[in-house]
């Protein structure tokens, strides 16, 4: 039953990307100043989706974990970082190919691109401190205070555009601006590729859950073989 | 369209398929690795429980 909600869930995300990026490429005009390029937007915008949403399951599982004391909280919330590092990276990597041809550079030090780097770092520590914890208990009470610091982090990424002057473009979903700033049908490619993400996410995080509880089980094996 | 800016597009889409599928790799060798690990344990303690 689980492996068929995976495979499923899996499937159907797949199913839905390709079907987006048959619209994307086809479907859609290239746009007026920037050309073919600016249909990067429809996985860069959604991957931050990802990431932002996965680094809120972990810092919420996180809290949990600290409250009930249970492992799968845990689990959870290492599985949704290590899925929100992937996609904060491939955030940063889609973002300055379209740099490279819109502002003519790779990278520039602005509030946003400099907070989404810091976060990507403060994550990457989250799973470099857990490597570095042996006892299983003191690993996860540790991360999940660094977790739900980290989240700041988001916070201040998210925002960025808001509160500082920067080179990234500012807001342009209606959720964010009232409405007005992009034609609503890619409005709704970046909503449709971003469920397409999620359902690809999804079996990925639950993998990774999976792998945790294994890991635990052969740390119980490997202490009964010590004592036998 | 423009084929300079048509080459970056492709790049960025190509870049982010395979960093996804560099991720999915590594998770399936992971548990490939975890499964091999956790049956030589239950062999082993079996064996030294007999």
């Amino acid at each position: 039953m689980r492996e068929k909600l995976l495979y499923g869930l899996a499937l159907a995300g797949g199913l839905l990307l390709v079907r987006n990026l048959y619209v994307i490429l086809l479907g859609f005009e290239n746009e007026a100043s920037q050309g073919a390029i600016y249909r990067i937007i429809f996985f860069h915008v959604p991957c931050w989706f990802i990431c932002f949403s996965a680094y809120a399951l972990a810092g919420g599982s996180s809290i949990l974990y600290l409250w009930k004391r249970k492992t799968i909280f845990d689990d959870l919330a290492v599985s949704a970082v290590e899925v929100g590092v992937v996609f904060t990276a491939i955030g940063l990597l889609t973002g300055s190919i379209w740099g490279r041809i819109i502002w003519g550079i790779w990278w520039t030090w602005g509030p946003r691109l400099t907070w989404a780097f810091i976060c990507l770092l403060i994550y990457l520590g989250y799973l470099m401190l857990r490597r570095a914890i042996e006892d299983p208990t003191e690993r996860a009470k540790n991360s999940a205070v660094l977790c739900i610091f980290a989240f700041t982090s988001v916070v201040i990424t998210y925002k960025a555009i808001d509160w500082w002057r920067t080179q990234h473009p500012g807001a342009v979903l209606s959720f964010r601006t009232g409405g007005g700033n992009i034609e609503p049908a890619w409005e709704y490619m970046l909503l449709f590729n971003f469920l397409a993400l999620a359902l690809l996410s999804a079996p990925i995080v639950m993998i990774r859950m999976r792998q945790e509880k294994t890991q635990r089980e052969i740390d119980g094996l490997r202490r009964r073989t010590h004592e036998l | 369209m423009d084929e300079r800016n048509f080459t970056y597009m492709f790049l960025g889409f190509a870049a982010a398929w395979a960093a996804l599928a560099a991720y999915v790799v590594f998770l399936g060798a992971r548990e490939g690795k975890l499964r091999r690990q956790l049956e030589n344990l239950r062999r082993m303690v079996e064996n030294r429980e007999k």
